[in-house]
């Protein structure tokens, strides 16, 4: 019999004591292994492998707020660019950068699902055929939504809203908070699967049916202004132009409207807008920003140069500010949370020490037997850390288990709260690290009590 | 010779730092195979006696041979080492181990002396003391007499050379303590194993055919 086998059987003579403080650990542990397995989960989200965007362009002001808005789809977007900046000036063919795009995706945004308050990302076809993120691309059901109108939404939208192929939806203009409904419906043609990214709880519509929608056109007055402000010249002719293309997509607007209150006055269900005939100018147009991809690496860092030597857009690589506001913010509170946790596991460990040494004041009377018996002093001592180290270790072990079956049931509450999609079962590095630490916490707790059992006069104690 | 003993003192110390003398045996031997019964009254030493020839206590001076290996020279792991190999001990109150099933407190016993722990013997142990449909019983559900057959497998579990009984019958009924004695007397005969069995019980001494009284040869209060 060795002296583990010694400690195990002492151990279960004493299971309910045992046991309790083993959960304790356990307790310990399982907190642990849940804040690094979530905070992994974040931590990958808001990193290099989670962000499959190489720059985002948009109007100057926060980086940090950029990037939360046009990846994480958090908060609101400040003033969009004129599509003009998009499709001339990033798209021009005259400019230096012309040869360097491999890809350039438009996306407007301000407005929310009319259920569920999702956000909509109005974008093109291209959004889906790009990789979200290194290395992984899209899976969808249904198609592409290459017509106005036609939508395709993100697996949480669709599990939250019971949409699927075919649902139709509405916009509320300006988000949740705003009372103005858009009159016309997106058709949806295509369900992406989960992603475990901010697409999850995203319905996206095709751009050009995103800027017919009533009251998305820029009024010709700030179009115009905003047209100046990024250095396009508009000339009185232009302007003129524009006024006419205005009156006309208000008649249209006014017509529908007109349908829809006889509807409502006849007592009949609203009829279907059928969407408008004309074509928006492009002067009526906006983006909220661009997700652009350069051919090179360093064709990134010098476009990114040039943009920003403007004083109206800026372009921003999201993953250096990811990563700084990881460190800033979301690190420090896992910083903090794993301290909380170790603190746990600390008192945890002085659960087993009280609970030993308590206990030590009963078995000197075993001790002494046993050291009767021919065990010697570092023998007793053995056994005692024995014991300690299996609670610690037996703990760990259920910690981990109990972790990661936490995450297991957090996974879906998770899931629909915030979208990050957990894996249970996805083992952290470090989580390694816990044994070395629980065996030295194990010494430690372990090392008086066992000093006890290593002094223990034989002689005395059996007489007692 | 088994066991020889020659000027051995001990002594402890009381609370207010005067020593009190227990043991002042000038000689004292057991021949190989010998059973012996000390007799004397509570509190004159013989359980003092017993650790010290045990190596659970140190004597102040004086030497201790077994199987001619002086044990009082012995630093206290190769003590400890001695007293698994060499020694058994029976003790009044049994000290077997709660924990440990009556197969296991034999093991224990084996576990301790460096070797392997060997089932078998155990068993055939258990088996010799009538308890081996109990093997696997814990202390707490045997009778006092059974416990005390443990203790006795648990003595003889190294084939030890010397086998010391400190009054393993005081705490036994006495259907119980003809058992136990009789067990005692034929496992060390059989395994050649020297006895040095203590105890204040004439009718226990009545079995033995060398009875030493410790009086005769422990005079604690003369000077050494």
């Amino acid at each position: 019999m060795n002296i583990l086998t010694i400690a195990y059987k002492s151990l279960r003579f004493r299971a309910l004591a045992s046991a309790l403080t083993a959960l304790s650990v356990a307790l310990g542990i399982m907190m642990m292994v849940a804040v690094l397995v979530i905070y992994g989960i974040v931590g990958e989200t808001f990193s290099q492998r989670s962000v499959g965007v190489g720059l985002v362009i948009g109007p100057k002001g926060s980086d940090l707020g950029m990037v939360l808005n046009s990846i994480y789809r958090v908060g609101r977007a400040g003033e969009p660019m004129p599509y003009a900046f998009y499709k001339d000036i990033l798209l021009g063919k005259d400019k230096e950068w012309a040869d360097w795009i491999d890809h350039a995706i438009p996306l407007t945004m301000g407005d929310v699902t009319e259920e569920g308050a999702f956000p909509i990302v109005g974008t093109t076809a291209e959004y889906f055929t790009v990789e979200y993120v290194p290395g992984r691309r899209f899976m969808m059901r249904g198609e592409l939504p290459l017509q106005p109108f036609e939508a395709v939404i993100g697996s949480r939208v669709a599990a939250h809203n019971g949409w699927d192929l075919g649902s139709e939806f509405r916009l509320v203009h300006g988000g949740a908070e705003s009372d103005h409904i858009h009159n016309e419906t997106f058709k949806v043609v295509g369900v992406l699967a989960a992603t475990g990214t901010a697409n999850d709880k995203t319905a996206f519509v095709n751009l050009d049916g995103f800027y017919m929608v009533a009251g998305h056109e820029k009024p010709v007055g700030e179009a115009v202004r905003r047209l100046r402000d990024f250095g396009f010249t508009v000339t009185p002719e232009r302007e003129a132009r524009l006024e006419r293309m205005a009156a006309h997509i208000q008649k249209e607007h006014e017509m529908t409207n007109r349908m829809l209150e006889e509807a409502k006055k006849a007592g009949q269900p609203p009829p279907k807008i059928v969407p408008h005939n004309h074509e928006t100018p492009d002067e009526f147009k906006e983006v909220s920003y661009i997700f652009v991809r350069t051919k090179k690496p360093s064709q990134s860092i010098f476009l990114t140069g040039l943009i920003n030597e403007g004083k109206i857009a800026q372009a921003i690589n999201p993953i250096p500010v990811m990563y700084q506001l990881m460190n800033d913010l979301v690190g420090n509170v896992r910083l903090v949370l794993l301290v909380l946790t170790g603190l746990i596991v600390v008192v945890a460990g002085v659960g087993i020490f009280v609970s030993i040494y308590n206990s030590m004041a009963d078995r000197r009377r075993e001790i002494a037997i046993m050291r009767s018996l021919g065990a010697h002093r570092m023998t007793v001592l053995g056994i005692i850390l024995g014991e300690a180290m299996l609670l610690c270790i037996g703990g760990g072990i259920l910690g981990l288990l109990l972790g990661h079956g936490l995450v297991v049931i957090a996974a879906p509450i998770v899931e629909a709260k915030a979208g990050l999609i957990l894996n249970p079962w996805k083992f952290e590095p470090v989580e390694l690290a816990l044994f070395p630490v629980l065996l030295i916490l194990a010494a430690a707790v372990g090392i008086l009590p066992g000093l006890t059992a290593y002094r223990t006069d034989v002689a005395q104690s059996l007489s007692e | 010779m088994s066991l020889s003993i020659r000027n051995l003192l001990k002594s402890y110390v009381e609370p207010d730092g005067r020593r009190l003398p227990i043991l002042n045996v000038k000689q004292f031997d057991i021949a190989s195979g010998e059973q012996v019964c000390l007799v004397g009254s509570s509190g004159c030493g013989k359980s003092t006696l017993l650790n010290v020839i045990s190596g659970i206590t140190t004597a102040d001076s004086g030497t201790i041979h077994i199987d001619g290996i002086e044990v009082t020279r012995l630093p206290e792991p190769s003590r400890d080492r001695f007293r698994a190999q060499k020694l058994g001990y029976v003790f009044q109150t049994f000290n077997l181990l709660p924990a440990f099933t009556a197969l296991e407190n034999v093991l224990l016993g084996m576990s301790f002396s460096g070797g392997k722990a060997d089932r078998k013997h155990a068993t055939e142990l258990l088996d010799r003391v009538g308890l081996k449909h109990r093997m696997h019983h814990r202390p707490t559900k045997l009778s006092v007499g059974e416990q005390q057959r443990v203790a006795v497998a648990r003595a003889l579990a190294n084939r030890p050379s010397l086998l010391l009984a400190d009054e393993p019958t005081a705490n036994v009924d006495s259907s119980n303590q003809d058992n136990i004695l009789k067990l005692i007397l034929e496992a060390s005969r059989e395994n050649n194993v020297s006895l040095l069995l203590v105890t204040h019980s004439p009718d226990v001494a009545k079995q033995f055919t060398r009875v030493d009284k410790l009086s005769d040869f422990n005079t604690p209060g003369a000077a050494a």
